[in-house]
């Protein structure tokens, strides 16, 4: 244990120095963005690997971004309050939806299409709010000149870098955190809620500790985001679409996996880049076609994802060298009847 | 009429039918008889074609049926009264009815076949537009077996057609089965009520874990001793 | 009572027809085989662009124009359901969710391709009628009329026709359909051909009172869902039902407060409502 935790400590130390090390502004851009998005893809599939399928995770996003926001431009409120003031206001919708939810037995295709309707009302609000928030225009916060801790600014990207790798890893740990507790055990067990609250698992409970996560750090995510690209607007942070984005990059990427959904960002992301060094703006919806035929591909042949392809494989091949080296034909049997 | 050699079939890893064999001819009325989780409900979805078998041969009149979807099964003159009769609840008997006569040859026949269901059944008659989800156990597989009868099968299969329902009315199916045998179809019958069945049948098979442990005349084996002490309580 | 009100309310009545019409399609591919096409109002969408491509571009006649446009709707159902359902139909609700998901990534993209994000008209301009000191618009009533006339034609189709009992019997028990003598798929085939022929018809309707764009799925998809779920998704009645009142909902909450919080009112009540009743206020 003492072992791990020092050869982490040493990965993310020499992750955090990477940036330091001279990289094009260009790519640590990329990068950030790569992290940010990635810890939003993963909120969702905390949720989305129990087959919770949430479509509401936009408003969480939006929630994230506006608040902070909205608390510095007009109160001058530091985003260190701001941000966490945001997580709990996503926390409180989280619980108003998921309480009855839950309780009602509101699954599947409801609970979708439930949730659909707060992504779709979040950015609607905001638009409508337009007098306080700028509508579709969106907000810029009111900048501050130079480096400032106070107002979470940093205008140089490698402090950024070094932010939004914090973040990233936050959200890493907070899957490693509902991996190894008791929370995991009953969702699995929770695709038959009756047998497993005969055994005293109190399904709503657990499905609700999950939702409740997952739209915190969502909207964590969602402030990081505002804060990093200095620029709120309802369409990119809020409503359908991109909660359609955080679907895609998580089932392409793999989200039953910690690092699938990061993975999703990243491609996403490139792909997305090349696009546009490649054509310019020549082929606007070439990427999101593509997204669309990759989401509907990868849900019918590869739902586990990418990564979680990957991992799978490097699984069956340790597995295999293990049988290997314990003794053949007993772990052959073996294998042969598992599979 | 139906022949099955060494059929195997299963539901996913688990199998539930281990090389059966079993012969129907024309104008027999068949019984398999066993305890739950024998695998009759199996053998009969592997006849009717709702499951595929993993090996072995299904001919029916010559023709090889094995692997074959349900609805061609049915083209080929099959019918299956399915286990709880399984009826639409919000269509009426009269729809239901009509739904059993899907298939085109059974279309065209489709007023014919309707006024000699409800000379059979006159009870379905009175309720012919009552929804079928409304209907008493008993109604219910009156409707379900006249249903099967509207496609004009060669063969009835029909799954515990006593289950579920009162003593009184198991009686008043088992008659049913009776007077359809003498209108001359040929039946395959799958119970677990096994007084009533030898009752009506000429022969029978005893299936057991997936095996076919005895078969012969219906009066013999309601005098074999095993059958006596273990299904009949003597 | 205010005349403009009453103008709001019978507008609403109006818009309520072509969201029926819609809300039968979804509800009636839900109801038979379990499945939410979340990409149902791109498939509309597609029926507006259809619409815009042969009767603005090549000049068809409306007519002919209208019906290949619901012919290409109703052959995107039946691919739709083959392609892309098919394959998953016994995999969780979430990974046909996700499919589905995927083809509203992809109509919407497409379509930005092919026809940028400019707003499109297809330059039919019908008059507005004065009635009692009210402007209706007669695309409008047109609408309303023709989705009247659409479901009273799938009402008949399901209730007279063999093919109409054998989709109504599938929706109630779907396993043992094939003792029936009927072959499931096609069942299926003819439901998804259909669930996109109403779409495409709704998109015919609609292509008179809106531009298209490759976004306005998004206007109508997420009041459509809310529309079902609370009529309960299947229940093809509960949905007729729902789609009035939502649509009423919104008409008068727009003539009291901007049309975007009007929405807003509408989704709030509705995830009220939801709680009330989660199966769908009008289930059994």
């Amino acid at each position: 244990m003492r072992r791990n935790l020092v050869v982490w400590l040493v990965v993310i130390a020499g992750l955090a120095a990477v940036p330091f090390l001279g990289m094009p502004v260009y790519l640590l851009h990329i990068a950030v963005q790569i992290l940010l998005w990635g810890t939003v893809y993963t909120a969702w599939a905390l949720m989305g690997r129990f087959g919770m399928m949430s479509l509401g995770h936009g408003g969480f996003l939006g929630i994230g971004a506006y608040v902070p926001a909205l608390l510095w431009n007009y109160y001058g409120i530091t985003p260190w309050i701001g941000i966490p003031l945001g997580v709990a206001l996503a926390v409180l919708v989280a619980v108003a939806i998921g309480f009855p939810c839950f309780h009602l037995r509101v699954v599947g295709h409801y609970f979708a299409l439930v949730t659909l309707a707060l992504s779709e009302v979040t950015e609607r609000g905001i638009v409508a709010a337009r007098d306080i928030t700028g509508g579709s225009l969106g907000l810029t916060p009111n900048t501050v000149s130079g480096t400032s801790l106070f107002a979470l600014q940093f205008p140089d990207k490698r402090h950024f870098f070094v932010i939004a790798l914090v973040v990233w890893l936050v959200g890493l740990w907070v899957w490693h955190m509902i991996d190894g507790s008791m929370t995991r055990l009953s969702m699995t067990a929770s695709v038959e809620q009756d047998a497993a609250a005969a055994v005293g698992i109190n399904v709503p409970r657990e499905k609700l500790k999950i939702l409740l996560v997952s739209a915190a750090l969502t909207s964590l995510g969602g402030s990081m985001l505002g804060q990093y690209l200095m620029y709120v607007n309802p369409g990119t942070l809020s409503g359908v679409m991109v909660t359609l984005q955080m679907l895609f990059a998580a089932v392409v990427g793999g989200m039953y996996t910690a690092l699938g959904p990061t993975m999703g960002s990243a491609l996403t992301i490139i792909l997305m880049e090349s696009l546009r060094i490649l054509f310019g703006t020549r082929f606007i919806g070439a990427a999101n076609t593509i997204y669309g035929i990759l989401l509907i591909v990868f849900t019918i042949f590869m739902p586990v994802g990418i990564w979680g392809f990957v991992v799978r494989c490097w699984e069956r091949r340790a597995a295999a060298q293990r049988a290997r080296e314990t003794g053949a034909t007993s772990a052959q049997g073996a294998g042969a009847s598992a599979r | 009429m139906l022949e099955l050699a060494k059929v195997s079939a299963g539901y996913g890893a688990f199998r539930a039918l281990f090389d059966i064999d079993m012969s129907v001819r024309a104008g027999e009325a068949v019984g398999v008889i066993g305890p739950n989780g024998a695998g009759k409900t199996t053998l009969m979805r592997v006849i009717s074609g709702l499951i595929r078998p993993r090996s072995g041969s299904i001919t029916f009149d010559g023709q090889s049926i094995g692997g074959r979807r349900a609805h061609q099964v049915v083209a080929a003159g099959i019918a299956h009264v399915p286990e709880n009769r399984r009826l639409f609840p919000r269509l009426s008997v009269e729809e239901n009815l009509k739904i059993g006569a899907f298939v085109p040859a059974a279309r065209a026949q489709l007023a014919t076949r309707l006024a000699s269901m409800y000379e059979l059944f006159p009870p379905l008659k009175e309720r012919r537009n009552q929804l079928a989800g409304t209907l008493s156990g008993g109604e219910q597989q009156m409707c379900a077996i006249a249903r099967a009868l509207m496609s004009g099968p060669k063969l009835l299969l029909m799954d515990e057609p006593s289950a579920g329902l009162a003593p009184v009315v198991v009686d008043q199916v088992f008659d049913l089965v009776q007077r359809i045998r003498t209108e001359g179809f040929t039946v395959l019958i799958v119970e677990q009520n096994v007084q009533g069945v030898l009752d009506v049948v000429d022969r029978a098979y005893l299936l057991e874990v997936g095996t076919i442990k005895l078969t012969g005349a219906a009066a013999e084996l309601r005098e074999h001793q095993f059958v006596r002490q273990a299904y009949l309580g003597m | 009572m205010d005349i403009f009100l009453v103008e709001a309310m019978v507008n609403g009545l109006l818009l309520g027809g072509v969201f029926a019409l819609l809300a039968l399609g979804l509800n009636l591919i839900f109801g038979v085989i379990d499945v939410v096409w979340i990409a149902y109002t791109e498939l509309m969408m597609a029926g507006m662009y259809a619409m815009f491509w042969l009767y603005a571009r090549y000049h068809w006649p409306f007519l002919a124009a209208a019906a290949a446009a619901i012919a290409v709707v109703a052959v995107l159902g039946l691919l739709t359901h083959f392609l892309i359902i098919g394959p998953i139909l016994d995999a969780p609700p979430i990974n046909q969710l996700l499919a589905t998901g995927g083809l509203l990534f992809f109509l919407q993209s497409f379509a930005t391709l092919l026809f940028s994000t400019e707003f499109r008209n297809i330059g039919v301009r019908l008059p507005t009628l004065e009635v009692a000191g009210m402007f209706i618009s007669v695309a409008r009533l047109l609408a309303f009329g023709v989705s009247l006339i659409g479901v009273g034609c799938l009402y008949a189709f399901l209730k007279r026709t063999y093919w109409g009992v054998a989709i109504r019997a599938i929706a109630q028990d779907r396993q043992i359909i094939g003792l029936m003598g009927i072959d499931q798929r096609r069942v299926y085939g003819i439901t998804s051909a259909i669930g996109g022929a109403l779409a495409g018809l709704a998109g015919c309707l609609l292509v008179l009172q809106y531009d298209v764009h490759p976004f306005i799925g998004l206007s109508f998809g997420p009041i459509l869902f809310m529309i079902c779920v609370l009529g309960g998704l299947g229940n093809m009645l509960g949905g007729l039902a729902a789609a009035f009142i939502v649509s009423e909902i919104i008409a008068v909450g727009g003539f009291y407060v901007s049309i975007d919080l009007s929405y807003v009112l509408a989704f709030v009540v509705f995830i009220g409502l939801m709680f009330w009743r989660p199966r769908g206020v009008f289930t059994r």
